[in-house]
């Protein structure tokens, strides 16, 4: 089909007939309008799209997509993904997953998918709860939190997804935040261009289990203090007027910056080649700092998919292989 | 080795046989392995009928010296067809005393004992646990014992060779292929091209180990102690061109044969496990045909990948070992769930847990059976010999794509590193495989992924990229037909069931057993897998006997074939040798309330057919179940 036949898409037109079973109130309402935007303005092809999803909450999202989709099992998806992706390069291929998910039962194939930078676009609901199996800590709870699992609160550290992505060598790391809708689609349409894998960690208020959980600093009263928009090529400011800046020291050890030492806020280059920078936004105290939202770090690499079709077609060009030869290989001999 | 000595132009006498058994046996780093292979590749080119079994330890380097240490390969030649690589060896060579101490005790009595004395030092005694010389104190009575000092020959021999002294030791295996070779009158060309391409970068090598090779033949030629060479003529083996393979090298072929029959890419997704992985080595290098391989960070990932490209619409396929298999028991599930052709394979070996790798059993068919939650049928076959996996790998790759399922392929580490001469199949008359994607949507039509052909119940196969096919399917129940989620009762009853008969339509569509025999008589042994050479041979000699005995045995395993409950019904009694606890004598049992009657055996060696004839022999002397 070439794309002059192909008729415009409303954002409706990229919702299933399924009803969404969420609860009311939930984030990924939110998250689903954020990406129906996105695709939309993107004008992706419901047949060309397919997203992989594996258990949680936010694993129900392929259902109230008209995409291909691909429900799968706890913690899979990335390998599936993988799998779907590699076989077949032209397809654009998402995982969505959520912290239980892809930080927890999944996490190998998490960073795995990041190492190798196959072309997935990895939406991470971040909740810091698990939520479908009704109310335990999760690997990206704060420390302490009581729980129904945890009623004397947690003794675990929590990971930061960014931290652990940067760690793993990935290209692409953004995070958005449900309530910040044009922001989000903003994320989901950066992290879909990108070559590689994307992983967009998306902040989602679960308010049946976890309500609240980044209310400081997304509660519209504090959000222009409380968090850090970070854009490439920009200084880091924040503050309704844009009067407060984050600046590193020497050893990338963040501080607060304000009026004349406002020049020495740090200008922002997602493409850098050191993750020293990200890693330092990624894992600044929350309570001391604004939250950091936007594209952390983007690198362009091969991706993996390309490499590995590369090699098959090199090989194919160098010698076309034939079932005939191929048996015939080695040594051989005729009983008359 | 007990046949007329015949008069020939040679100096000395030669010997006609129609069948030798020899193990090679030495540290794991004397080059065992090669030597075994380069003995059995020669001797497959001069037309005999040969079967190999290379039993190596789990450790890469064990101690030198050692007992875990110690890395054997046996081979059995012969001038008729065989099915075995043979029980207890004519000819045993061993490189040390710790050799000596591990197989001594299987050489056949008046058997030759090649003997090499450089590594009989107190020293080396003592790491075999020897407290006296056995050379010495009469323990190697009643074996002809030939004792040569294979270090020195071979340094004698490369007394030239630019070589360091460690290096020039390292050929004495080729020394004593020499040896064996005039023995045996062979053809020492096919090693002289092998080693010259093994080692084309390296000539002083090449040079050395060929020396050694010539050396170690011309010793053998002219001193006295070897009093006789012997001749095994080629066997008759059935018109054809032939290739000596091995278990795993067979049925990496099937599969990818199958993946080309089909027309499709063939998406293996592997995790490194013994002795899996030569599969996954084999494929990495077929990419020129299309075959992608992607090694996965686990085993769980390796087979999810596998189910991610068979979604898109490529033939997945996974390999793995018996603890790999419990790994992706989940995902196989899910495999079963969304419907997707899907081919595991299961290398079986000695479990439970990581057991004994390097060691053979049969103990994972109920796991491949039964080893996933909820009501979870799967196809399984196995192979039976190393050329049988070819036609179960292709078998494989037809059901799983003509019936939208997962199929698992059980095979062992006896098939899967054992080899035997296989005769090529005509390319021509491989059967197609017919693979129909579902067809574009019409406009305003809603697509109904689990529609299904009412003959053999498989559901569609839509593939990404089809416009008007866009769906959701999962792990969640489904509703037949949309593929939505359904907790409806009468639904999940209905999938459930259609699940289950979707299996047993494959059952049309396979051969049904067939007897090594009559189709009725007193006893029936039954065999599945690696089991297959030893039964034959164990059967053959009880028919010559008189017995009315016969053999079946079963490639697929679920569902089992059709005519099975009426074929075991024409025999009084039903045997079922198996290298477990009695895994398959259960299901039968179960299945067709006959008394099959199990003879297990879990050591982590396969049967000798020897073991399997005594079995025998002592059940039809007496009632059933007296042989218990």
């Amino acid at each position: 089909m070439s794309t002059t036949e192909r008729p415009v898409l409303q954002k409706k037109d990229y919702k299933s007939d399924q009803d969404v079973r969420w609860c009311p109130g939930c984030g990924d309402y939110s998250i689903l309008n954020a990406v129906t935007g996105a695709f939309a303005k993107l004008q992706k092809q419901l047949h060309e799209t397919v997203i992989v999803s594996g258990i949680g909450c936010s694993s129900r999202f392929p259902y109230y997509m008209e995409t291909f989709g691909f429900h799968t099992i706890h913690g899979r998806a990335p390998a599936i993904a993988t799998g779907v992706k590699v076989a077949n390069p032209a397809l654009d291929v998402w995982v969505v997953t959520g912290d239980g998910d892809a930080m927890s039962i999944g996490g190998n194939h998490f960073i795995h998918a990041m190492r190798r930078n196959v072309g997935l676009k990895i939406l991470m609901f971040n909740n810091r709860i698990y939520g479908l199996t009704k109310g335990q800590y999760s690997p990206t709870s704060e420390q302490g939190k009581v729980t129904k699992s945890s009623p004397m609160g947690t003794v675990d550290y929590p990971f930061s997804p960014i931290a652990l992505s940067l760690g793993a060598g990935g290209t692409f790391i953004a995070r958005g935040v449900d309530v910040f809708g044009p922001h989000l689609e903003e994320m989901i349409c950066r992290a879909s261009a990108h070559q590689g894998t994307a992983l967009l960690e998306i902040y989602q208020n679960c308010n049946i289990f976890n309500d609240g959980a980044y209310k400081t600093f997304t509660d519209k009263e504090v959000r222009d203090e409380r968090t850090l928009a970070i854009e490439h090529g920009k200084p880091l400011l924040f503050g309704a007027q844009k009067d407060k800046g984050i600046a590193f020291d020497g050893n990338f050890k963040p501080y607060l910056v304000t009026g004349q030492d406002l020049g020495k806020a740090y200008v922002w280059d997602e493409t850098a080649e050191t993750p020293a920078p990200a890693m330092a936004l990624a894992t600044m105290s929350e309570a001391e700092f604004p939250v950091p939202i936007g594209v952390f770090r983007r690198r362009e690499k091969p991706a993996f998919e390309a490499g590995v079709q590369a090699q098959v077609a090199a090989a194919r060009a160098k010698k076309q292989g034939s079932l005939h030869e191929l048996l015939h290989q080695g040594e051989i001999w005729d009983v008359k | 080795m007990d046949q007329a000595t015949t008069t020939t132009t040679f100096e000395k006498p030669i010997q006609d046989l129609d069948q030798v058994v020899i193990r090679f046996a030495g540290d794991s780093g004397d080059g065992m392995q090669l030597t075994g292979d380069q003995f059995t590749r020669t001797t497959a080119l001069m037309g005999n009928d040969i079967a190999t079994f290379p039993d190596f330890p789990a450790e890469i380097r064990a101690p030198a010296g050692t007992l875990p240490g110690v890395s054997a390969f046996q081979l059995r030649f012969s001038s008729f067809d065989i099915h075995t690589p043979g029980d207890a060896p004519d000819v045993l060579v061993v490189m040390n005393p710790a050799a000596l101490k591990v197989h001594l005790k299987e050489l056949k009595k008046d058997g030759v004992l090649i003997l090499n004395t450089a590594s009989f030092s107190a020293l080396d005694l003592k790491k075999a646990k020897y407290e006296k010389d056995p050379r010495t104190d009469g323990s190697l009575a009643g074996w002809r014992v030939i004792e040569v000092d294979l270090e020195a020959r071979t340094r004698e021999a490369l007394a030239n060779s630019p070589l360091d002294s460690r290096g020039k030791d390292r050929c004495k295996n080729m020394y004593a292929l020499g040896i064996l070779y005039w023995m045996f009158h062979r053809d020492m060309e096919p090693t002289i091209k092998a080693i010259g391409q093994k080692f084309a970068k390296k000539p002083e090598i090449v040079d050395a180990n060929l020396v050694a090779m010539r050396a170690g033949y011309a010793y053998a030629e002219t001193t006295e102690i070897f009093q006789t060479a012997y001749r095994v003529p080629p066997a008759q083996l059935p018109p054809g061109t032939y290739r000596n393979i091995m278990g795993n090298q067979a049925l990496g072929l099937g599969l990818v044969a199958g993946a080309q029959q089909a027309g499709l890419q063939l998406f293996l997704g592997s995790y490194p496990i013994t002795p899996a992985s030569d599969i996954l080595h084999q494929l990495a290098a077929y990419k020129n045909l299309g075959v992608v391989t992607f090694q996965a960070e686990d085993e769980i990932a390796a087979v999810a990948a596998a189910i991610g490209a068979a979604y898109s619409g490529s033939l997945g396929l996974t390999t793995t070992s018996g603890p790999g298999l419990a790994l992706k028991s989940e995902a196989i599930g899910l495999a079963v769930m969304a419907e997707l052709p899907l081919v595991i394979v299961n290398v079986q070996r000695a479990g439970p847990s990581t057991g004994m790798p390097t060691k053979t059993q049969q103990a994972d068919l109920l796991q491949a059976m039964f080893g996933r939650n909820g009501e979870s049928p799967v196809a399984v076959l196995a192979a039976n010999t190393p050329a049988d996996a070819f036609e179960v790998g292709f078998e494989a790759v037809r059901i799983a794509l003509q019936f939208m399922t997962p199929v698992i392929v059980l095979s062992d580490g006896y098939i899967a590193n054992g080899s035997e001469p296989w005769r090529l199949p005509d390319i021509a008359r491989l059967p197609a495989i017919p693979v129909q994607f579902a067809p574009p949507g019409k406009p305003g039509e809603k697509f109904m992924p689990y529609q299904r052909n009412p003959q053999t119940l498989a559901r569609v196969w839509a593939k990404p990229g089809t416009p008007g096919l866009t769906h959701r399917i999962g792990g969640l129940e489904k509703a037949d037909l949309t593929g939505n989620i359904s907790y409806d009762a009468q639904n999940h009853q209905h999938m459930i069931d259609t699940r289950a008969q979707k299996i047993a339509n494959i059952a049309d569509a396979v051969a049904p057993a067939t007897t090594l025999g009559p189709d009725h008589g007193d006893v029936l042994v039954l065999g599945w897998g690696s089991t297959r050479g030893a039964i034959t041979s164990a059967v053959l000699q009880l028919q010559k006997q008189g017995h009315k005995i016969s053999a079946s045995f079963l490639r697929w395993l679920n569902p089992l074939p059709k005519n099975l409950g009426a074929l075991m019904q024409n025999f009084k009694r039903v045997i079922l040798p198996e290298m477990n606890k009695g895994q398959l004598c259960m299901l039968l049992r179960s299945k067709y309330l006959v008394d099959v009657e199990s003879y297990s055996k879990v050591d982590g060696q396969p049967f000798k057919s020897q073991e399997i004839l005594d079995y025998l022999t002592k059940a039809l002397a007496s009632p059933q179940g007296g042989a218990r």
